[in-house]
């Protein structure tokens, strides 16, 4: 097939299947792997040449991390070296020594057995990378915890590539020969070796050294200025050539030195972070990634060998679900050891639980050291790619199964409230602790709640005791001495649960007063009908007086600002009074749009009135000098 | 001490008492219902302690915006007609501070000017002050629940039209001594 209709084919596949399996909620990365399945083994439309396509679309891992990169700033790779070092470590050894530990079991020979271990305690970076992302769960502490093992695994990656050589030297004899049928798999580190091959280890290692130092001081002084030139020259397609360039280059410098192009680009993106070019890079290379690693995810799902496969299922899936258990469990301990805790530790554990695309880089070096037979490498290759296959169910597993339990229903036991006071603030984020530092400093004994355990402990380190626990569930707040507080403040952040609660407290507690924090004008509505006493939305003070602000900065007298914006609230006020029975009579109807529509040109009328001369203005009523003409006076 | 008199106050019927401070905090003073405040009494009260010989600034904010032009005063500016007008205020110094040879060289209802000058051009009637002196000692000296009863006495005489307000319009002063202006029997 010629190079367009092969592109037609693998984009046609991604094109039709990714938006299908992202509207069932499975996320593009198993969208396609399914279409990739489906153009290989299923249709058999694309052939073996998958395999040489998987090699060029590995450079989606590359560019990846040198996204990652470049969202990294060198000081916050330093604050994450316990991690790396730590938890990362021990993730890599300790895997590695289980699994060299079932190979020698399984009667491979020690060397074998190392080398499989190394290889399959890695995991998928493009994979979890691209599902934490996509997901949102970048910035959760399961999230940071596996890209620090993400991030060491790759980094990993080099020492392995050294590695893997000298552990032929016992095997090798016999392995040599049929090194090159497997180098074909064509790794970049495999041929790197090669050229640094004919040096003495000390030297190879100062190249490496040097070469890295290279990136660290090219990136500072020498890039800075390029970028400025060719981003002067405002030819947007120049600036994304440089930056591919860049990418480009540095994956082959790496290559030709023998280290992991990934982690050169990795630098090279920690090095840029802080430049001023940060987002245009970001935003040239993110399509390119995004395409290459789709590609990835699609050759992995074409090069499934079914007839491997098919010819022994139990054994593949076996040791595919085997593999997956083992991660799954070493993980789950690292994670405990770590003090990840609840949902958080699933995360950490079930995303990290395949073997990654590292693998068939590794697999190839492998074979092309003669490291492992043929055989076995044909079957691993088979089942790492299934744990890849699986890796988006189990994310499901997560996102379905795990999550929603860990926030009803966590492994914590809520705290014994065992203290008392007139008011009990349910829900401590952002809102709720304004609302409680306001009263505490104020002299009232208030009973904060909230069901995050960090935020409990967080809050606990600066001195506001906060229990833990789910406001959500009665006898909680009840424990918290609801039947005796005058008000409650609920302040939780989650729209629908925060109506269910403040419904819960004004039918079991009706001389409880109710102070709620809602979303939007709805919510206030939804709020008051469930008895709320009074609703706040929770973003219009901060946006008006923003807004006040920004009058001021375009030149109004910092007075009349405050005076529009106390007008712009007292419209708005009543504009929320105004509409409340148009809502509560039929929700968004045509009668709550008409009379919305009504209320907006009032208040665009009443602000534009004061905008002219007209000293007599109709809501702004201030002094006024008797007129002129007025005879009396 | 101007809240017990506030709550002596609150308990006249007939009385309507308002805390600004309360209803406006943010001085956001609504002017419309301030004024059909103003035209449903005949008698306007400012009760507030003297703050740099004047009202605590929300009273001031008040007047600057419900005393409208057309309103109040002004060719067209007829509402408060005929209205009675009083400050019951208190004061930090002692009575001899407000005299020519004291420390203010000036009596109370001199130093009060701009209030009855405002009540002149409104057509209301400036009744001479009710006043507690040196209010930080009052307490001590057991001489609030006397003011308390007289404000008492003056407040339902007001409601009853009960008081003399020609006599009290030409007073310097009106002390806890209110027998002189208090009408006995019929209004006349």
């Amino acid at each position: 097939m010629g190079l367009l209709s092969d592109a037609f084919v693998y984009l046609c596949a991604a094109v039709i299947a990714v938006p299908l399996a992202n509207r069932l909620g499975l996320g593009s990365v198993l969208g396609y792997l399914i279409a990739g399945v489906v153009i290989g083994p299923v249709l058999g439309v694309v052939g073996s040449e998958t395999t040489e396509v998987q090699h060029f679309a590995e450079f989606g891992v590359v560019m990846m991390l040198f996204l990652v990169g470049l969202e990294l700033k060198p000081a916050m790779l330093w604050k994450m070296r316990q991690q790396l070092i730590g938890l990362g470590g021990l993730q890599v050894v300790g895997t590695t020594a289980v699994f060299a530990g079932i190979g020698l079991a399984a009667g491979l020979t020690w060397q074998s057995a190392v080398a499989l271990g190394m290889i399959l305690a890695l995991s998928s970076t493009a994979i979890v990378l691209q599902t934490l992302n996509e997901k949102g769960w970048m910035k959760t502490q399961g999230g940071q915890n596996s890209f620090s093992v993400l991030l060491t695994q790759d980094i990993a990656v080099i020492p392995m590539l050294a590695i893997l050589p000298l552990l032929a030297g016992a095997h090798g004899a016999s392995g040599g020969s049929e090194a090159h049928a497997g180098g074909e798999h064509g790794d970049a580190a495999a041929h790197g070796g090669e050229a640094l091959a004919a040096l003495p280890g000390w030297a190879q290692a100062l190249i490496i050294l040097a070469v890295i130092a290279a990136i660290i001081f090219a990136g500072r002084h020498l890039l800075r200025p390029v970028f400025r030139f060719i981003a002067e020259a405002h030819l947007r397609e120049i600036f994304t050539a440089t930056a591919l360039l860049l990418v480009i280059g540095i994956a082959l410098l790496m290559d030709f030195v023998g280290l992991s192009p990934a982690l050169g680009t990795f630098l090279a993106g920690v090095v840029l972070s802080d430049s001023d070019y940060r987002h245009e890079l970001e935003s040239d290379i993110e399509p390119f990634k995004g395409l290459l690693l789709g590609l990835f995810f699609l050759t992995v799902g074409a090069g499934i060998d079914f007839d491997l496969l098919f010819g022994a299922p139990v054994t593949i899936f076996g040791l595919a679900i085997g593999l997956i258990a083992v991660k799954f469990g070493l993980l789950f301990a690292l994670g405990t050891v770590f003090r990840l805790r609840g949902a958080d530790r699933w995360l950490f554990a079930l995303g990290l639980a395949q073997a990654g695309e590292f693998a068939f880089v590794l697999f190839g070096s492998a074979s092309g050291a003669g490291v492992l037979e043929q055989t076995l490498l044909q079957t691993m290759t088979l089942v790492v790619a299934i744990t890849m296959l699986l890796t988006p169910a189990l994310f499901i597993f997560y996102e379905k199964v795990v999550a929603p339990r860990a926030v009803s229903k966590s492994e914590r036991e809520p705290d014994v409230i065992d203290s008392r006071g007139r008011v009990v603030v349910a829900g401590m984020g952002r809102f709720g602790q304004i609302v409680s530092r306001l009263l505490l400093t104020s002299g009232y004994d208030v009973v904060i709640l909230d069901h995050d355990p960090q935020t409990v402990e967080n809050l606990g380190r600066i001195g506001m005791r906060t229990f833990y626990g789910d406001a959500t569930r009665p006898d909680l707040l009840h424990g918290a001495g609801l039947g005796e507080a005058d008000l409650f403040v609920a302040a939780i952040d989650d729209r629908d649960k925060q109506t269910m609660v403040v419904e819960h407290v004004a039918k079991t507690y009706p001389k409880v007063r109710i102070l709620a924090r809602a979303r939007d004008r709805h919510h206030v509505y939804e709020l008051e009908m469930a008895g709320a006493h009074r609703a706040e939305r929770e973003l219009f003070e901060g946006a008006l007086a923003l807004g006040r602000r920004a009058l001021i900065e375009l030149g109004s007298h910092p007075f009349r600002a405050r005076t529009r914006a106390k007008n712009f609230r007292n419209h708005d006020r009543e504009m929320l009074e105004g509409l409340r029975e148009n809502y509560n009579d039929g929700g968004v109807d045509k009668s709550y749009i008409d009379a919305m529509r009504a209320h907006s040109e009032t208040l665009y009328e009443i602000m534009r009135a004061e905008q002219g001369d007209d000293r007599h203005e109709r809501t702004e009523r201030g002094w006024n000098p008797p007129p002129k003409g007025d005879a009396t006076l | 001490m101007n809240y017990p008199l506030f709550e002596t106050a609150q308990a006249v019927q007939g009385v309507t008492a308002v805390d600004l401070y309360a209803e406006y905090p943010d001085f956001d003073i609504d002017v419309d219902r301030e004024q059909a405040r103003l035209v449903a009494h005949d008698v306007i009260i400012f009760q507030h302690p003297l703050y740099w010989y004047s009202a605590p600034a929300i009273m001031k904010e008040w007047q600057d915006l419900v005393l409208e032009h057309g309103f109040a005063y002004g060719l067209h500016g007829h509402s408060l007609d005929g209205k009675t007008f009083l400050n019951a205020i208190s004061t930090g110094a002692k009575p001899n501070a407000y005299s020519t040879d004291g420390m203010n060289h000036l009596d109370l209802r001199s130093l009060l000017a701009p209030f009855e000058k405002t009540a002149d051009l409104c057509g209301m009637r400036y009744l001479a002050p009710f006043v507690m002196f040196g209010a930080g000692r009052a307490v001590q000296d057991n001489r609030l629940d006397v003011h308390r009863n007289a404000y008492d006495d003056l407040l339902k005489a007001l409601v009853a039209d009960r008081f003399d307000l020609q006599k009290a319009a030409k007073a310097a002063l009106l002390s806890d001594v209110l027998d002189d202006f208090i009408l006995k029997g019929e209004a006349g």
